[in-house]
């Protein structure tokens, strides 16, 4: 048998499904690679104890004839953002560290439904702050294509995961990026769904209007059998979406398909093609349009004034709207408890756990959004910040009306060398413009890789969006993409992946 | 220019309840100054005609059935807290010295 951490979850599920693999054979290929691997990756902050059980019994369910979802056996990879009843959650804060939830986020409680395996929880930016998954409190995580690199963030464990076949899929969360840019760090496929697709509940909150759960993976159908895992209305979150979604599978099997991209009409956001992108992004993102104008798609330049507020405003809204969040973590009912001792009141018990509990990026973005929300200023930023979100909304509205997708680079630049960004907060939210419009305007974006940088041999990611609503443009879109980048490189970008030992 | 001078950052930092020491606090003012300049833009943009977004895809009054649902046991909802009594959370002094 070949190596089952190479095989796709597709081809996992086809396998399983005929008898020709077992999950526990696919669950133990996955655990010993993740056991030579991870010591250097540090993909994981918490390993599944029961991954074999679990495994073993899918294959008992199978074996006595009952009927089972496409992902019943395939192993995944949750990001530490959502709560898991078996697992540790930390979401990569100390002041987690060890608390085990009471109950399980939707998304978990559906994937444990449709028989998925988990494999364990990964590393992330404390609280999701983040770009680079450096401001995780417990340990920085290596990109699988470069060690001295950064996977981007804040899902950095979930695509290195993938990318390092630790894992075929992976759990992500984007509120203004965090699926998308590490995906496109590490030569993967990650989603963001319309605002509301996806179940919220039981995922510890960043900024609740910008947080979506979505796909990891290698290939754009695999991040589609997930998507219609996760998907659907979830009366437990109040801003789940009711309505029912079409298989984004059959979305993407349609597009994958495809003869050409006629009739296609795409639309090249001017305004994220920003100053300072990397040549090499440059050069890869022109390629890809041309390369979609010779299949027959339209391809126009379309102008969204409005983007060049979008970091501004997004570092106003997230840090509000977290300040508020990141309140429940007061050392009364979960989590870290610093007692300084002196006859402490409880507000001094909670300022001291506080401190010490919470890293750098998060107390300066509670400050910040504190700052933002507090009287005298709040129109000024909190209330300013969103109208310039109604307007980014518009621009977005005004594109779609003769466009059927906009697209732009994932990331202006590859994996930056870990260590550069850390101490220049600015410098690493700047980074964060291809991908922040999306979450304001609650629309879907996908990334997907387009080829290496010439300059250094690293990922380029493109990024597909669409109104909300219309996820499964993306993997229409996306599988037929793919499938016309494998034809002209003679391999999907993945696959070119240096061995990690 | 901002005035997020370090007084104003051990102000936020009560209210938000973060301990930060002296240090934090000089550090956090030079780099938050910085930041609220180069949030400040957003002021420059909307006009009043523009109502504010707080939600991207709006949901108006989302409701469930009145009836009791699945709830955490007290013991389920206990077992992460730091201290407790078995039945409530157990916490230090609500009042101090000067209250």
């Amino acid at each position: 048998m070949s190596d089952l951490t190479r095989w796709s979850a597709s081809e996992l599920s086809a396998a399983l499904t005929s008898g020709e693999i077992s999950s526990v054979e696919a669950t133990t290929a996955h655990v010993e690679r993740i056991d030579a691997t991870d010591g250097i990756l540090g993909s994981f902050l918490a390993r599944a104890e029961g991954a074999l059980a679990h495994a073993a019994d899918v294959d008992q369910r199978r074996s006595a004839g009952e009927a089972l979802s496409p992902l019943a056996g395939v192993p995944i990879a949750i990001k530490d953002v959502l709560c898991t009843t078996d697992m540790v959650t930390t979401a990569g804060s100390r002041i987690l560290e060890g608390w085990v939830p009471p109950y399980d986020a939707t998304v978990v409680s559906k994937l444990r439904a449709a028989g998925t395996v988990f494999l364990g929880k990964t590393n992330m930016d404390e609280f999701a702050m983040g770009s680079s998954t450096e401001h995780s409190g417990y340990h920085v995580t290596k990109n699988p294509w470069d060690i001295t690199r950064a996977p981007g963030g804040s899902g950095g464990g979930s695509a290195a995961a993938v990318a390092a076949y630790q894992a075929p899929i992976a759990i992500g969360s984007d509120t203004g990026g965090s699926i998308r840019q590490p995906a496109a760090f590490t030569g993967t496929v990650g989603v963001k769904p319309t605002y509301g697709g996806v179940s919220r509940y039981g995922v510890i909150a960043l900024a609740s209007s910008l947080d979506q759960v979505g796909p990891v993976s290698r290939t754009v159908r695999d991040s589609a059998l997930v998507h219609d895992v996760i998907a659907g209305h979830d009366p437990r979150d109040s801003t789940s979406i009711p309505t029912p979604w079409v298989s984004m599978t059959a979305a993407a099997d349609e597009g994958a398909a495809l003869a050409d991209l006629a009739g296609l009409r795409v639309g090249v956001v001017k305004q994220l093609q920003v100053k300072g992108t990397q040549p090499g992004v440059h050069q890869r993102f022109d390629e890809a349009v041309a390369l979609m104008s010779a299949q027959g798609a339209e391809v126009i330049e379309v102008d969204l004034p409005h983007m060049d507020y979008a970091v501004a405003a997004y570092y106003l809204i997230l840090p509000a709207e977290a300040s508020s969040n990141l309140a429940k973590f007061d050392s009364v009912r979960f989590g870290l408890r610093v007692n300084p001792g002196g006859g402490a009141t409880v507000e001094d018990v909670m300022s001291a756990t506080r401190e010490q509990g919470f890293g750098d990026e998060v107390k300066r973005r509670i400050i910040l959004g504190t700052y933002a929300l507090s009287a005298g200023y709040y129109d000024a930023y909190y209330g300013s910040a969103q109208k310039v979100r109604t307007l980014i909304q518009r621009d977005f509205a005004t594109a779609f009306e003769s466009v059927d997708l906009l697209i732009s680079p994932s990331a202006p630049t590859t994996a930056f060398p870990l260590g550069e960004k850390l101490d220049d907060p600015l410098a690493m939210w700047a980074g964060d413009i291809t991908t922040i419009p999306v979450n304001l305007a609650g629309i879907p974006g996908m990334s997907l890789p387009m080829g290496l940088s010439p300059e250094d041999g690293l990922p380029v990611g493109l990024q597909l969006m669409a109104p909300a609503y219309e996820d499964h443009r993306l993997y229409r879109f996306g599988a037929a993409l793919e499938r016309l980048f494998q034809q002209r490189d003679g391999s999907l970008v993945y696959q070119n992946a240096p061995e990690v030992v | 220019m901002s005035d997020m001078t370090p007084e104003t950052v051990r102000h936020l930092a009560e209210l938000a309840r973060i301990a930060l020491t002296d240090d934090e606090i000089t550090r956090l003012a030079g780099e938050l100054s910085a930041i609220v300049d180069s949030v400040e833009a957003v002021q420059k943009v909307a006009g009043d005609d523009v109502p504010p977004t707080s939600h991207p895809i709006p949901l108006g009054n989302v409701f469930r059935e009145d009836v009791v649902g699945q709830t955490l046991s007290t013991e389920d909802a206990l077992a992460g807290a730091p201290d407790h009594d078995g039945s409530r959370f157990r916490v230090t002094a609500i009042l101090g010295d000067e209250q």
